[in-house]
């Protein structure tokens, strides 16, 4: 389902890697999250700055996470191959994540995938010719009752159909920008057209905010 | 009756408002948090235990008896909060929107609920994918910090509390929460027998209790609205607001906040637009994110949306992520869309389950095509229950329930695609 794992090219693997002087003030602050000794927690995030700064972990980034982290190298490769989320090989500039799963189903991601090979041509798993991207099909990435929907790079792009994936997918393909978010007229997960909830002040009691007379909150007037 | 505005929780789900500090403040997010925090340890979990709090992310296990599990001293191990936003179950799209669009509530929980428990630090285990929603929680975090609500002093309560985001990288499993925890410390994302308990031995081998992010953000509502108040929304042990995902064959796909125990068919219809093509056009409906097995139209009918009412017909209330199914579905081919899923995100520990999804996901797709022996029905329904019930977390479980469903619910259709298949094939020539 996810993009084809296979092992990397023997040259490129070897080539080392080295965070940047503002990646590793970033991975000082990661590793702070976590308790004196407990250095291995930085290996998932670590790994993904890493891939943030060269697009793709090699030997060379589990070598350099293995030794910030204090953790064996081989410990951390098989984080490496566990997570779907790390590319073991280069990929395109834009990661195209079509989620396929059930509610996107519903909904038409076959019509997504549709538009994803008229655009991309037949190359799931693996990068287009020009470089520009790397198109795969995913499990579900939470924004169900926006489906169907994709992922490129960070961002979310919900209620797609198959003409408003053509066109996102040529604008990723041509180097044009591309806003995030819903292409339908929705605000977040809010049915679209009239609010059925939430159409109150919030800053009202009526809206929600209020505090019982018998509970502690109550005298105590705000925050402090 | 419908939930009114007025007993909302999730004030900002649509972020239609202010998510910053500000606006959480302008909504009555951290008011009397020291207050609450005075009360002590115990009060906030009786507290809960009171309001019938069931944990939101799909087991259902009471909160507050949950939190009691924590040791009631703090020996040489820390304790830890950890909350459980790997959102990830199909169907599901709930944390999100309460992180993005309404964080504070979450954090104020953490505080409260970390304190209640005798815990100095909380990490929100968020789902690699959520990349902006982790950023979000990250400026939450500071804005919190920086105006004492978190901190060395949070609230001004004496109490030390800080909150970190750790982001996940990519595996459904991780949401099971001995999983969760191996992958917060740095590992592969493969469950923990249990006992020991996360109370016990849990994060970094400390006192743990891990709770969904819904679980966690209704906490500070909860105790400033009071037990009762939450207690006396929905029926007697299903009780609350729940924020419910509705997908599918529906006009109006959306996530809403209404009290627990409603009637399906009301939820669809007043919030969701109802079922494309009339109500009379629904197949089936996935009541509770993909693990749950599939209710037809007849049970649709009536069900009320709790623990208890969808336990009695089978399926259960899960994550409360409702998956619409009009008459256009291949139903066949939804369940195994679901068991290829389970296939792919199968860590791979136990055997029942590496094996047997793969296997169940390799004959559901044969019988999608009509591509089996009758009797293979009843083998694929054997196999989903020699997986049942044999592994070390519900992941194969939640692989065999969505199958046992379409059997108990479908056999007709499965047994029509296979005769028809066999109906095309030549048949024997007649007797002379």
């Amino acid at each position: 389902m996810t993009a084809a794992k296979t092992i990397p090219d023997p040259d490129a693997a070897d080539a080392p890697f080295a965070f940047t002087e503002a990646n590793l003030a970033e991975a000082r602050r990661i590793l702070a999250k976590y308790p004196e000794g407990r250095d291995r927690s930085g290996v998932l995030p670590l790994l993904d700055l890493a891939q943030r700064q060269q697009g793709w972990i090699s030997r060379g980034v589990v070598e350099a996470v293995a030794e910030i982290t204090n953790t064996p190298p081989i410990r951390v490769w098989e984080v490496v191959t566990f997570y779907t989320m790390y590319n073991q090989h280069p990929i395109g500039r834009h990661h195209v994540q079509i989620c396929t799963n059930l509610p996107c189903w519903l909904r038409g991601s076959d019509e997504i995938m549709r538009a994803a090979r008229e655009v991309f041509g037949d190359a799931f798993g693996r990068t287009t010719d020009d470089g520009i991207a790397t198109v795969s099909e995913v499990e579900c990435l939470g924004a169900c009752v926006n489906a169907p929907m994709v992922q490129i790079g960070d961002d979310y792009h919900e209620d797609l159909d198959y003409e408003s994936a053509k066109a996102l997918f040529q604008a990723i393909r041509h180097g044009r920008p591309v806003q995030a978010g819903s292409w339908a007229d929705r605000q977040c997960s809010a049915p679209s057209g009239t609010r059925t909830t939430l159409t109150t002040d919030p800053t009202t009691p009526d809206g929600g905010k209020w505090i019982a007379a018998d509970s502690p909150a109550v005298s105590a007037g705000g925050a402090d | 009756m419908l939930l009114s505005d007025k007993d909302r929780i999730f004030t900002n789900l649509y972020g239609v408002h202010d998510w910053t500090l500000k606006g959480a403040l302008s909504r009555g997010d951290w008011d009397g948090t020291k207050a609450i925090l005075a009360q002590g340890h115990d009060w906030i979990i009786d507290q809960v235990k009171a309001s019938g709090l069931r944990g939101r992310g799909g087991a259902g296990f009471s909160t507050g008896l949950k939190w009691s599990f924590m040791p009631k001293t703090v020996g040489e191990r820390p304790h830890y909060l950890v909350v459980n936003a790997d959102e990830g179950e199909p169907g599901t799209c709930k944390d999100r929107d309460m992180m993005r669009n309404d964080p504070h509530k979450l954090l104020e929980g953490c505080l409260i609920a970390g304190f209640a428990m005798r815990a100095h630090a909380a990490y929100i285990y968020i789902r690699g994918e959520f990349y902006r929603e982790a950023e979000r929680l990250e400026a939450a975090i500071a804005q919190a910090e920086e105006a004492g609500l978190l901190g060395d002093n949070a609230c001004g309560s004496g109490w030390p509390f800080r909150v970190y985001v750790h982001r996940g990288a990519g595996a459904y499993i991780c949401g099971e929460e001995t999983a969760l925890i191996q992958s917060l410390e740095g590992k592969k994302g493969q469950p923990r027998l249990k006992p020991p308990f996360p109370a016990g031995v849990g994060l970094y081998g400390c006192p743990t209790t891990v709770n969904n992010v819904e679980s966690i953000a209704v906490v500070p509502a909860i105790l400033r609205r009071g037990a009762s108040w939450f207690a006396g929304i929905g029926r007697e042990n299903n009780t609350g607001t729940k924020v419910f995902c509705i997908s599918g064959h529906v006009n109006t796909p959306c996530n809403v906040e209404e009290a627990m125990s409603i009637p399906l068919r009301t939820l669809i219809e007043k919030h969701a637009g109802g079922v494309r093509g009339g109500w009379d056009n629904l197949m089936a409906v996935i009541p509770g994110g993909a693990s749950v097995p599939l209710i037809p139209k007849h049970v649709c009918d009536d069900v009320l949306m709790d623990f208890d009412a969808l336990k009695e017909v089978k399926s259960g209330l899960g994550t409360a992520a409702v998956m619409v199914m009009d008459k256009s579905t291949d139903v066949v081919k939804a369940i195994a869309r679901l068991s290829a899923f389970y296939m792919h995100e199968s860590c791979g520990q136990c055997t029942p389950c590496r094996e047997g999804a793969g296997w169940m996901s390799r004959v559901m797709n044969r019988m999608v095509r009509g591509d089996a022996e009758i009797e293979e029905i009843d083998i694929l329904e054997e196999v989903t229950r020699q997986i049942e019930g044999h592994t070390i977390c519900a992941l194969g479980d939640a692989a065999a329930w969505p199958i046992q469903g379409l059997i108990r619910h479908f056999r007709p259709e499965l047994e029509r695609r296979i005769q028809a298949r066999k109906g095309v094939a030549p048949t024997p020539a007649a007797a002379e």
